[in-house]
């Protein structure tokens, strides 16, 4: 009955985002609920994130860069289903390489040998092959903890940690080529790899704190801009400027 | 008495220095630029006042700041008077001065090199170029806009950041006050001044 309840409501969920494919980004779900939850993310990033970010900065460089290849490479793993539901298989190469190369000769990550032989495999995720599919990103919200999410990319995330084979091991606890894991190190991997990010923008979170008027929408911009880049896996600008006749 | 003529004397460089024009090669446009300003917002012998003097005079000839501003205020430029557009236009220069050198007075020194260009139109070529950060941080693809209506006379008009729009996300921010305000551009103005004057 429970399951039965769960398909209902996440094909609600799909019909609202399929039913709107052209829904523009940038509108809202519910802007006011949004608002007072990145105030809470903000609180809890002032509190917790940004001292922790602080911290690692100061953590020798090779620490750092070996963190950031380490917690990298595990991502590459849900790259490697994802290009493949997105018939990129060139990708899948690119990603089953760097994954084999860096996780043997790189010591299980630590180092990115696979760069230097050029090979770069492209971060994918179920929110991109969705989007690669035509679905559009549905209107916009933020998700406590979690942050700046569309109705497409929400039901991405959580369809991630089904596709995932990292998150198969840990998160479902499931055996897959003889390895194993637990959720411990499931969250402990997203963790490091969120300290990691919010240190390398540590600067930029600053600069942005103190020249925004409206926080809230700066972050909204970057979030949408960004993922636009990503599923069209380029950051070419699209000209918004024909009709400025000066 | 010998501070003094330190300062007049770096004042006088400073001047001379930003006073000469840049090529009008959109790339090798950037390229000077960029150059001029790391070699000054790395240099010791200046404060942040003289730092900051120095990005306000090379944004004023060199960045197309009323554009920019027009872009930034959407359609509403399009529909709003005459008399607001101008108030607007004054109150978003002085943001953009106040905000540009808050952000460039903490520069750290990098190293910068033009990628390539790519011209869209006989208006506008972008110019690819990257900075690498010399504490080892990873390097930072950053693509200019450059207006080249007057062909003597290169202008910036954006800076995309890792595919990050500056001016897209400035035009966002704008557009999301003006929609929780009845598209009232006076209350972005008083926004801004606020902004300005804290």
């Amino acid at each position: 009955m429970k399951i039965l309840k769960n398909i209902i409501i996440f094909k609600i969920l799909l019909f609202t985002i399929l039913a709107s494919p052209n829904v523009k980004s940038a509108e809202e779900c519910f802007e006011k609920t949004s608002r007072a939850i990145f105030k809470f993310n903000m609180a809890l990033d002032n509190i917790v994130l940004e001292p922790i970010a602080k911290g690692y900065n100061k953590l020798p460089s090779p620490v750092r860069t070996g963190t950031k290849n380490f917690t990298s490479n595990i991502s590459t793993l849900l790259s490697i289903p994802n290009n493949v539901l997105q018939g990129n298989f060139k990708q899948v190469g690119h990603s089953v390489g760097s994954f084999a190369v860096n996780t043997t000769v790189g010591i299980l990550g630590i180092f990115n040998p696979a760069e230097k032989m050029g090979l770069k495999p492209h971060k994918e995720d179920t929110g991109q092959t969705l989007a690669t599919y035509g679905i559009g990103p549905g209107c916009y919200f933020v998700l406590p903890i979690l942050g700046p999410t569309t109705a497409r990319d929400s039901i991405g995330l959580l369809a991630d940690t089904f596709i995932d084979p990292f998150a198969h091991v840990t998160l479902r606890e499931k055996e897959l080529f003889g390895a194993s894991g637990s959720s411990l190190d499931y969250y402990t991997i997203k963790a490091t790899g969120t300290v990691d990010f919010r240190a390398e923008n540590d600067q930029n979170f600053e600069s942005l704190e103190k020249n925004s008027i409206d926080l809230y929408s700066s972050l909204k911009s970057i979030y949408l801009q960004d993922r636009e880049n990503k599923i069209k896996n380029s950051t070419d600008d699209v000209d918004e400027w024909g009709n400025l006749d000066n | 008495m010998k501070k003094i003529s330190v300062y007049l004397v770096s004042l006088f460089f400073l001047f001379q220095s930003s006073a000469q024009a840049y090529s009008s090669d959109p790339k090798e446009f950037v390229h000077e630029l960029v150059n001029e300003a790391i070699s000054k917002l790395s240099d010791k012998n200046l404060d942040t006042e003289q730092k900051k003097e120095f990005i306000k005079e090379v944004a004023l000839k060199n960045v197309d700041i009323n554009a920019l501003s027009l872009y930034t205020l959407g359609e509403l430029r399009k529909s709003s008077e005459k008399e607001d557009i101008l108030n607007f236009q004054k109150v978003f220069e002085k943001y953009f001065l106040k905000s540009l050198t808050s952000r460039l007075t903490d520069y750290s020194s990098s190293k910068f090199e033009i990628v390539g260009e790519d011209k869209k139109s006989s208006n506008y070529t972008i110019v690819s170029s990257k900075v690498i950060p010399k504490n080892g941080g990873p390097e930072i693809k950053i693509d200019w806009r450059i207006f080249t209506k007057n062909p003597e006379k290169p202008l910036i008009r954006d800076l995309i950041v890792e595919g990050l729009s500056l001016a897209r996300t400035q035009k966002e921010e704008f557009a999301s006050i003006l929609s929780s305000n009845n598209n009232d551009i006076k209350i972005l103005i008083s926004k801004l001044e606020e902004f300005v004057n804290r």
